[in-house]
This record gives C-alpha cells, structure tokens and sequence, in this order.
C-alpha cells in the first residue's frame, strides 16, 4: 500500500481555503467592483417617519456637475418598481410617490459621476413634506383611531397568527400548583454586518441582459422574482453575489438601493453602483426582534412543568417583508416549547405595521427561534426562582429524555435527536457549578451580587422539507453539483451563499470526505446565478443541513459510477470492487488498487463502452426533517453597586451540533454567536421616540461589542449525531446567538432575585439595574 | 450621504505665525490638528467650515518637556504619547488615566492634546483633566501670546475662549510634587465611547493626609466640561476619611446638571458622578500617598 | 505669507510612497485618505464599514502608525509613507500577522481583516511580546462582528511570538 494523502476530510481542523485572499486584501467585495464607465447612486432620505410628499423638485440636482441622472418614485411608477413584492407575499414600495413611512426612507435617486458628485447633488434635491401623525409602538398601532401606516391596507394589523392546542394549555393552567408570568420586550437591534448593504448594476443594451454584483445571502431567489417583476426572460438575468462581508440574515433582503441602481443603468446605459454608508443602512434596512411577549408557564409543586403559553406582538414596520418560510408567518416560533417534555402549549402572535423600516428578520436564527428560546429559557428560570428549585435541577427534570428521540413536541415538530442532560452537565462540571452557587450563598452574606444564569436551548435549523417548507412557493431543498475533471481536480457549485461561514472549505471537506481527493484539488463556488444550481442561500443555519447534505448525496452518486469505472479498470466485478477513502480495490486484494484521481482520467479517457464519459453529479436536497442542534450555556456576573455594571466573569458554551465537519470553523461560528448574543444582552437596542426619530443609527449610537468588553468565551461540546442527515450534521450557525441572551439575562437576575427583581429587559444598560439596585434600596453610592 | 464631507479650500500652516494669519485672513477656518473630531463632524455634516489650515506639519509643537515651573504639553502632541510616556505613566497619572480611555489606539495616534481640548465637547476627556489639574492654556493670536485659565477657558459646548483666528500652542500643567496624585474614572458603554459620565481628581495632601489642594472636572456632566468647584473648597484643609468624600462627591453630584440621552438618563448620570468622584478621590489619594 | 491655498475644487497632487513604492495621484482636499487609497491607487483591501470612524475597517499604517483612513484627508498624507494590507506580505512570503490570521482561524467574512491587521502591525510594533489584554486593548478601535475576537487574539499571539523569533521582519514592513 501507498501513502495516502492527507485530504482533510470530515472533522478535520484544517484552516480555511478561502483565507487566502481575504488576509492579502485580494478578496471582491461589492465596493471593490469597479467597471468602466460606472457611475454612483446615493439617496435622498426622509428626515420624517410619516409624510405627505407634496412636491419634489429635482432641477437643482439635475443641473449640479457631474449629475446624469435623477430617479424619483414617479419615475419607477411606470415601469412597475414603485412598489415590489416581498418574500411574505406583502409590498414594499422602493420610492415613494404619495408618502413616506419611515424615517430615513430612500426618497429620490441621485446619479453622478463620483459619489462626491451624488453626495453633492443629494443636498439640492428639494422635497416638501407634510408631516403626518406617527406611530412607532406596535401595539398603540392595533388600537382604534391609531395613524394608518399602509394606506393600501386600510388596517395596522398585519396577521394574526396560533400554533398549539389552545384549550389543552388552558385546562392545565387551571389544574396547575404554580403558573409564572412575565412581560418581557425583546428589542429591535440590528445585524451589523461590517460590509453596509450595496450593488453594482448594468444593464448591457445590446445584449439586453441585466447583471446585478449585490450583497445578497440568496442569488438565485433575487434572479427569479426580478424576473417574474420585470418580464425579463430570467436566462438574462445574472446576478452575482460576490465576496460578502457578513450577512447574518439581513442580506436576504432586496432593498430600494438595488432596484434604483438596475433601473438607473437601463436610463443612462452604464454601470451603476450603490453601496450604503453605515448611516444609511442602519436606520433603512431590516431590523430584527422588535417582540413584546407575555409568556407563561405552569407547573406542579414538585417542579414538573406543564404547559407553556405566549400572547404576543410583533412589529414589522412598514412592510411585512419577513423571508419566513410561507407556511409560517410568524416563523419557527413554535419550537418555544424548547428541550422541555411539556403536555400542551399554545401561541398567539399578532403582527403590525409601524413607522419603522421593515422588520423582522431571521438575525442569525431560523426565523424566530431566538425570541422562542428567549421566552421559554426566561421562564424555566423564574419557575426555579419561584419554587425555589435550583434553575440547573429545574432543567434536568423536565428535559426531554435521549430515549425519547426522535421526539413529537405538542407543537407538532419530530426532533431528531439530543442528549439534553449530557450538555448540561458538562457545562456545569467545567464551570464548578456547585462551587459557584457556594461562593454566591457567601457573597450574598456580604452584600455582594453576583449571579448565575444558564440556558439549555433547541434549535430547529435546516429549513426545510418540502411538504412543510417554501419561500414565495419554492420549495427549500439544497443544491450542489459537483464535477472532476480528468486530472481528478474538483469544481463543485452550491446554491447556498457564505457571508463568512467558510463554505469554501467545509464543503471541499464533505467532497473530500465523501471521494478522497484533498482539499487543495477542490474548488467550491457559489453566488453565482449563471454558473451555481439552483438554491435558496444561506441564512437559517440551512447550508450544512441541506447544501452540505447535496454535496455528500452528489459526492456518491459520483463514487457509483467511478465503482463502475474501477471495476472495469481492475477488470472485476462491480461487487468485487472495495471502496476505501480514496481508491478502489479488488476484495481480498488490496494491492491491487485505482485511486479515484486515476479513475477520473478514464471517465474521460478509457471509460466502459455503453457508458457515458464524464466524472459528475448534480443532487437537489430535500430535508426529510429539520436539524434540531442543543446546547447548554452558564453565564456568571459580578455587579458593580455603585454604577450597576454588571461584568461577565465566565461563560461556558456546550454546544452539540451532531457531526463537526470543521472544530476550527465551528469554534468560531460559537464565538461570534455569543459575542452577538452579548452585545443584546448588555448593549444593542434600536430605538424611536414619538416622533418615530431613530436613536442608533450608526456606529457612534448602536453600540456593538469591542474585543475589550466581549468575555474570554469557553466553549466544549457533545456530539449527538443527526439521525436522517447523511452526515450526522445539523448546522451551528446561530446556536449561539439564539442560545446566549436568556443566559445572561438569567445570571443578572438570578444575582437580583433576592432583591425581589424577577426580570429585566435588554438591553441590560446599567442605568437600568441601578434603577432597580435604589428602588430596593440597595445601591451604593462610592 | 454621509461619508462625504462639504467641500473645502485647504492650506497647510508651516508656523505658528502663518497658521495665525490664515486663520484671521481665511473666510470660516478652521484648524485642523489630528482631525480625530473635526473629520467625523464634517462627513457627518454638523460641520462644513470653508478652509482648513492644516497645523500637522508645523515643527516643534510636538513635545512633552517637564523642565521648567511646569509640565508644558504641546499643543499637537498625539493622545497616544501620552499613553507611552513614562513620564506621564509615573508623575501624571491623571493625564495617563485619560488618555488611554479616549476612543482607541488608532484615533490616539492621531489625535491631539490640543485638538481633544479645542472640540471642548461634554463628553471629550481632556477638558475635564485641565479643569483638575488647573491647566493654563497658552494661545497665540494675531495681537501676540495670552495665557488662559482651564477653569475660563471652557465657555460652552464646543466653544472655548478662543478667537477664531487664535490658535492653542500650549498646555501647562503645574508639576509634579510630593504628595501628589491623581486618577482619572469614565463610565462607558462600551470602550472608547464618549464618556457617560467621567471624574479627573487631582489631589495634593501633605504627610499627614491632609488636603492641601484638590481639582475635580467633570465629563459629560452638564452641556460642557465643568469643574466641580464647591467640592473642591469644601475638601482642601480636611483629612480625607469615608465621610468627607462622601460630602465631597454629594457637592460634586450638586454640581453637574447633565442631558438625559441614549448614555442613560440625567439621574442615573447625577448618581455616577457621585460614585466616580468618591472612587476617583480615593484612588488619587492612594496615589498621592505613595500607593498605586 | 508662503502658504499654498488649495481651492476646495482644486485637483491636488499627491506623491507619496505606498507599500515600498512611489506612487502620485491626485484628490480634491476633500478626498478621504480611504477613497484615495482604494479608487485612485486601486487598493481596494482597505474598506469603508462605517463613517463615525468607529469600526476600523479602514485602518492603514501612515508614517509608521495605524490610522483610520477614512478619518484623514488624503492631502494630508502627501509626501508620506503608506502601509496597506497588500504591502504586508515581502516577496511571496506572508507576514507572520498574516500566517496568525490564517493558521488561527482569525477571520470569517474577512471584511475587518485587513483593518484588524494593520492595527495588530502598529501593536506588535509598540509591544513586541503583549499580553492577552494589551492585544485586546490594541485592537478595540476595530470592530468585528464574526469572530467573537478569540482567534484575533490567538492570531495576534501567534504572529508576536513568531517575530520575536524571526529577526527578518524585524525592520519595517514597508
């Protein structure tokens, strides 16, 4: 036998291929993009949240230097793009021609030929407007006699959406020792994505072919509804997603940018660019969260809990344009009944529109997970508090049982699989558990507060099979295709689109896994609508769950028939051949062997005759079942009674993603999770007053978490492999995010509980905790 | 939109003289010294002066030099030499406090002592050192040098006493002594933020551990940096136990007037320059005595 | 009176060495050092991620100390040196601060990596051998929205230790 090669296969802890550009600079961002003749698109944008537009006067702008074009909604109107749909089958107007709804609302499209020329010529678009009435809070807006936001909906109510057994929950509400209730608001906040929102478009006329370079988690779904807007014969189309600089959920959005830019190119027949300032994207693109909720809980004295119920309402802004899955407007939610063995729950969430741009989007969780985790994670915690049950022996008694899996929650949804206890308790071992509670019974003799909150959470990822799951009626399977060429070097392509995530090398490393070749002989691509199948992106921790599934299903229908090529080049029978990473060969002779790489040359050289030559598999992935990823996290804070900080001391992260491709990749997916999950917990809030003013619209407001705040994460895991997914993975990109907030909110409150504080709402500014720390008359004031 | 600042004719001043006289003979000028303020303002569009006249390049405004009557900061000297001097680090640990909290080691290396003064915002830090420290503050103008007290010098937010055709050349800072030290406290959001509120204390006591002077400025305390002068007079000549800085940082917390905002709310600011300026007393007390 | 005024329209030319080389170039007063670096010298590793000189995306190393490029006129780095993130690497070879991003998983959409970098090169500089602290102090006027900042540090870590002991990259990386 020969040396085999080191290929870097499942579990490896290779670092990434993709690295390689982006730490010389040579990476393409939009911004990067620069073609000849290409001119620049920036905004006019509303000082009003609410405003008739009476007039616009754009001659000023239009004779300003180096100006080519002005583009106003009156404009768009004609052609249709005054208004586009959204992915929850709602509008979205892209310039208004009647009146504007959110504050900082593109306005009129400045072209030019610098974006010093278009910033310039910006200023001297006039634009009068007639105030109108205001509504920011969403539930003021579903009350009689509230401004009407969406003059073409004639209401503020957007849907109103259950899930559960309604009357099951409230018969064991009634028969329950002890219910717990909690109002609880879970901010707007923002994304953040470093890379602000833009494009480059052009329209090439003679060829009549748009092609759209745009910062997008999901190319081929924008390709096909530009398609369907426009009548343009969707082969034209081409959009490209290029180099991404985080997307997080808030780049599955096409935003009036975009539109603008593509019309713009077809009007002067050059390439136009818009790219946001961070000023611009903050206060218009989509914000996530924005959730008032009152959850309940009911249990038995002896801590059995029972039945889980939320009244709710959300605020979408001014458009409904969640990229939920259309079965589910109110998205996953329904998982809120968590890793808990509860006998009914029942939700009812009611939508509204508001002056604000359009909100709710999936920030780095499957649609809506995070505020369900949130709720149920909040409320364990306070049924511990209220009886007097430690919030960790709460858990483990109620936690679904490993033996119950795959297991059917009241809510209907069949989790995979999980090993609840076991992460658990390997979080509470690495931080000292019960020591840490030891230290806080003394610290608390001595006045000092110090808490420890946990979060055990389950996740539904990998959306989704298609009986259940679709966005605007296409179904959410993943997609990948996969070639070798006759040297046994690799091209695969992916509908699925990295923002960060490492593609890349992850799906090199399932392909090389799944065929023996190295990572290093194989290129992945994405993002491209012209070469990439068919795939609905990347957001909702669906590429591993779906594409990554795609690549190892397509990987061994490529081994199929290279077993073939190989039986015929051993001159064996076919079920004579062996399969081992990397080669083939002859049972019971192991020397007698084809690696892959040379069976690759004979596809396309010395084939079998009937066959047909080539080396290569295209596979659409449909999920039979989501992925249900778990974990457990142990936050412990100290508090400042003085200021009313309150200071992260440890953070132990388990997580169990089933099957790790990368440890290196998934380390960091947690990392950043968390670091997100930190900063809504302790710093990130987008706020409004009245007026429907927005605070937070930049870096300078909207604080997010600097490498000197951010805690020193821990992090360990269990491996509960998926049962149905054909590499045991479920997904981990947004564990941590959706996981983190209850766990510090958790440990804040468990240090306050004995002041009598059974909750607090992020985002956790110590204003507000000192507020409580005097109400309870225990601040200091040195 | 916002990353593009106004349009600008742009002068680069090669002495103090010329730097004067383009200031005095340009139309709505402004100096630009680290820009760490003055450029985020103008691309953010709250300010769009005509002219600038670039000071980066005038020689020998640069320099730390403690061997007179007094420490005199040059007015371009960069935030971040003062975190890196040694001499600042053991003789003026108020000033090093501060200037290791001002926004971030990449804005340090470019802002300056002069600049952080001249912006005179109520979240800037410097202001607040001057003010405890008793700075003077020498500006040259076209009639020649004047000297300016910190405690005059502040007149409101984002204006100082200087002309517009004066500039700021140099800080002083009286020396170093025996006996003593200094500390500078800020709340923040998150590192580098604007201050929600910030306390410089500068104390001298004698062997005994008696006040024989004290500064107190306040940031991000009222609409401008303001010193907190009736605690000061009530601390000088007293031994500083638990109870009299307690009287103290009551007086200073009487003193302030700040804005409710996105940092917090007036009250819970009021109650912050009470715990700072207890902490930040009785830090520059552990210093002065020998200790930290 | 010797001093040269600009008009604010004037086309200014600026000569300046940028990653070892001369390079000239010309910007109206206005023009941010960023702009000027990425549309007129067509360096496009250095981003724009904000416009209150926040993140750090911009971070290059003028005259031998970081700075935020987006928070400097390009005149004002006229007849200066210049370091960017495709200047690090010399002949082929990666910048130890490179290897450290890569080896240590120091990035994932990368779009703060150039920034971050040359933050850590004016750190590494100052401070040769720093401790976990000083390296997260060092960076915190970069913003990174994916990593959580546990790799940044390790890569920071990884690189101090390898040019402590790699004398070679010792003089300057321009």
């Amino acid at each position: 036998m020969t040396e085999v090669p080191v290929i870097h296969g499942m579990g490896s802890a290779v670092k990434r291929k993709e690295d390689v550009r982006f730490i010389q600079g040579r990476d393409t961002y939009v911004d990067d993009i620069s073609l000849p003749g290409m001119v620049y698109l920036d905004f006019v944008r509303s000082p009003y949240a609410h405003a008739r537009i009476r007039s616009i006067s754009t001659e000023r702008a239009k004779g300003a230097p180096g100006v080519v074009a002005v583009i106003t909604g009156k404009d768009l109107q004609p052609l249709g793009l005054d208004w586009i749909p959204t992915l929850s089958g709602d509008k979205m107007m892209v310039l208004p021609t009647e009146k504007v709804v959110f504050q900082m609302q593109e306005v009129v499209g400045v072209v030019a030929e610098s974006r010093y020329a278009a910033a310039d010529a910006v200023k001297l678009v006039e634009v009068d407007y007639e105030p109108l009435p205001v509504v920011t809070d969403p539930k003021k807006a579903l009350e009689e006699g509230s401004p009407i936001v969406r003059e073409d909906k004639r209401t503020n109510h957007v849907f109103h959406w259950e899930a559960g057994d309604r009357e099951a929950t409230d018969r064991l509400f009634e028969q329950a020792d002890v219910v717990v209730g909690q109002d609880m608001y879970y901010q707007r906040i923002h994304v953040s994505y470093m890379e602000p929102c833009g494009c480059v478009a052009y329209y090439d006329s003679v060829k009549g072919t748009p092609t759209i370079w745009m910062t997008t988690q999901a190319p081929h779904v924008v390709r096909t509804v530009a398609s369907l807007i426009t009548k343009i014969p969707e082969n034209k189309i081409r959009i490209i997603s290029p180099d991404i600089g985080g997307g997080f959920g808030g780049k599955v959005y096409v935003y009036p940018g975009s539109i603008v830019a593509a019309v713009a190119s077809i009007v002067t027949g050059r390439p136009v660019k818009w790219v946001n300032d961070r000023s611009d994207d903050h206060p218009s693109t989509a914000f996530a969260r924005d959730f008032h909720m009152r959850a309940e809980l009911a249990a038995k004295r002896d801590g059995t809990l029972l039945a889980f119920r939320v009244k709710a309402v959300s605020d979408h802004g001014a458009f409904f344009g969640d990229a939920n899955p259309s079965k589910f407007p109110f998205g996953l939610f329904s998982i809120c009944t968590g890793s808990y063995d509860l006998k009914a729950a029942f939700v009812e969430v009611d939508g509204a529109y508001t002056n604000k741009p359009q909100g709710g989007i999936a920030y780095r969780c499957s649609f809506r997970v995070t505020e369900a985790v949130y709720a149920i994670e909040r409320l364990v915690d306070i049924m511990a508090h209220r009886l007097g049950i430690d919030p960790a022996e709460l858990r483990l008694k109620n936690f679904i049982p490993p033996e119950k899996f795959p297991y059917r929650s009241v809510m209907g949804w069949v989790y995979d699989s999980g090993n609840y206890a076991g992460a658990l308790r390997k979080a509470m071992e690495k931080i000292g558990y019960e020591e840490l509670r030891r230290e806080q019974e003394e610290k608390r003799k001595r006045g000092e507060l110090m808490g420890i909150g946990i979060s055990s959470f389950t996740e539904i990822v990998g959306a989704g099979p298609s009986h259940t799951f679709d966005i605007l009626g296409i179904k959410m399977f993943g997609s990948a295709e996969i070639r070798i060429h006759p040297t046994g070097k690799v091209i695969a392509r992916f509908g699925t689109r990295s923002q960060g995530q490492g593609h890349e090398t992850t799906y090199a490393q399932i392909i090389a896994e799944e065929l023996g070749i190295p990572i290093e002989d194989i290129t992945v691509e994405e993002g491209d609508t012209d070469t990439a199948p068919y795939g609905l992106g990347t957001y909702a921790s669906r590429s591993t769950p779906t594409a990554g599934a795609a690549a190892a299903v397509a990987s061994r229908k490529i081994r199929e028939k290279a077993k073939k090529i190989a039986a015929h080049l051993l001159e064996a029978r076919e079920e004579d051949v062996v399969w081992e990473r990397g080669r083939f060969y002859v049972k019971g002779a192991p020397a007698k062997y084809k690696t892959i790489q040379e069976v690759a040359f004979a596809a396309y050289t010395n084939h079998p005759p009937g066959m047909e030559a080539g080396l290569e598999a295209v596979h659409y992935y449909d999920p039979p079942n989501m992925t249900f990823p778990f974990g457990s996290y142990i936050c412990v804070v100290d508090i400042d009674r003085g200021t009313g900080e309150a200071k992260v001391r440890r953070f132990v992260a388990v997580d169990d993603c089933g099957n790790i491709i990368n440890p290196l990749i998934v380390d960091g997916q947690i990392h950043g999770g968390l670091t997100m999950g930190f900063g809504t917990a302790f710093m990130e809030e987008i706020g409004y007053d009245q007026d429907g003013n927005i605070y937070g619209a930049n870096f300078m407001d909207y604080t997010i978490p600097t490498a000197v705040e951010t805690p020193k994460w821990e992090t360990d895991k269990t491996v509960t492999p998926s049962p149905h997914h054909p590499l045991g993975a479920k997904g981990v990109g947004e564990s941590a995010t959706v996981g983190s907030p209850a766990a510090f909110v958790n440990a804040v409150v468990d240090a306050l509980w004995p002041l009598g504080v059974t909750h607090i709402d992020m985002p956790l500014y110590p204003w507000k905790i000192r507020r409580l720390l005097e109400e309870k008359g225990y601040a200091l004031d040195k | 939109m916002f990353v593009i600042p106004d349009r600008f004719s742009y002068t680069v001043a090669h002495s103090v003289e010329e730097a004067v006289e383009l200031l005095h003979t340009l139309e709505d000028s402004k100096v630009l010294a680290g820009g760490q303020s003055l450029i985020p303002f103008m691309k953010l569009g709250y300010a769009s002066p005509k002219s600038l006249v670039d000071i980066n390049r005038i020689p020998n405004l640069d320099y730390l030099d403690d061997s007179g009557e007094s420490l005199k900061i040059g007015a371009l000297t960069r935030i971040s030499r003062l975190c890196d001097s040694e001499l600042v680090a053991k003789d003026y640990p108020l000033i090093h406090d501060a200037a290791l909290q001002i926004a971030d080691p990449l804005v340090r290396n470019l802002g300056t002592f002069g600049g952080n003064v001249c912006h005179a915002d109520m979240g800037d830090d410097l202001p607040a050192v001057c003010l405890a420290m008793n700075a003077e503050m020498v500006a040259s103008g076209p009639s020649g040098q004047r000297v300016l007290a910190a405690k005059d010098f502040f007149v409101d937010r984002f204006t100082t006493l200087l002309a517009s055709d004066e500039l700021l050349t140099e800080v002083r800072i009286p020396k170093n002594r025996r006996g003593c030290g200094g500390a500078y406290l800020k709340l923040e959001r998150r590192v580098g933020d604007y201050a929600i509120v910030g306390v410089a204390a500068q104390l001298e006591v004698d062997g005994d551990g008696v006040c024989r002077s004290v500064g107190i400025g306040l940031t991000s305390a009222s609409t401008k940096p303001i010193k907190a002068s009736e605690a000061e007079s009530w601390l000088v000549g007293k031994s500083l136990s638990d109870e009299v800085l307690d009287k103290a940082s009551t007086l200073a917390m009487n003193t302030s007037n700040p804005l409710s905002d996105i940092r917090g709310p007036a009250e819970y600011k009021k109650a912050m320059v009470k715990v700072l300026t207890h902490r930040a007393l009785k830090l520059a007390y552990k210093r002065a005595r020998g200790g930290l | 009176m010797t001093a040269l005024i600009y008009p604010a329209d004037a086309k200014v030319r600026l000569e300046l060495t940028v990653n070892g080389e001369r390079r000239v170039g010309e910007a109206e007063p206005r023009m941010l050092l960023v702009h000027f670096i990425r549309e007129v010298l067509g360096l496009t590793g250095t981003h724009v991620g904000c416009d209150t000189s926040n993140c750090g995306a911009c971070t290059v190393v003028l005259n031998g100390r970081a700075v935020k490029s987006c928070t400097v006129f390009a005149v004002q780095a006229n007849g200066g040196s210049l370091l960017t993130v495709e200047g690090l690497a010399r002949k082929g070879r990666l910048h130890p601060i490179q290897e450290g991003f890569w080896e240590k998983h120091g990035l994932q959409c990368g779009y703060c990596t150039p920034g971050m970098m040359m933050a850590a090169y004016d750190l590494l500089q100052k401070s040769p051998n720093p401790t976990e602290e000083e390296i997260r102090r060092g960076i915190s006027g970069n913003l990174c929205r994916c990593t959580g900042y546990v790799k940044i540090v390790e890569a920071i870590e990884y690189a101090a230790q390898k040019l402590r002991s790699d004398p070679s990259w010792r003089s300057g990386g321009d």
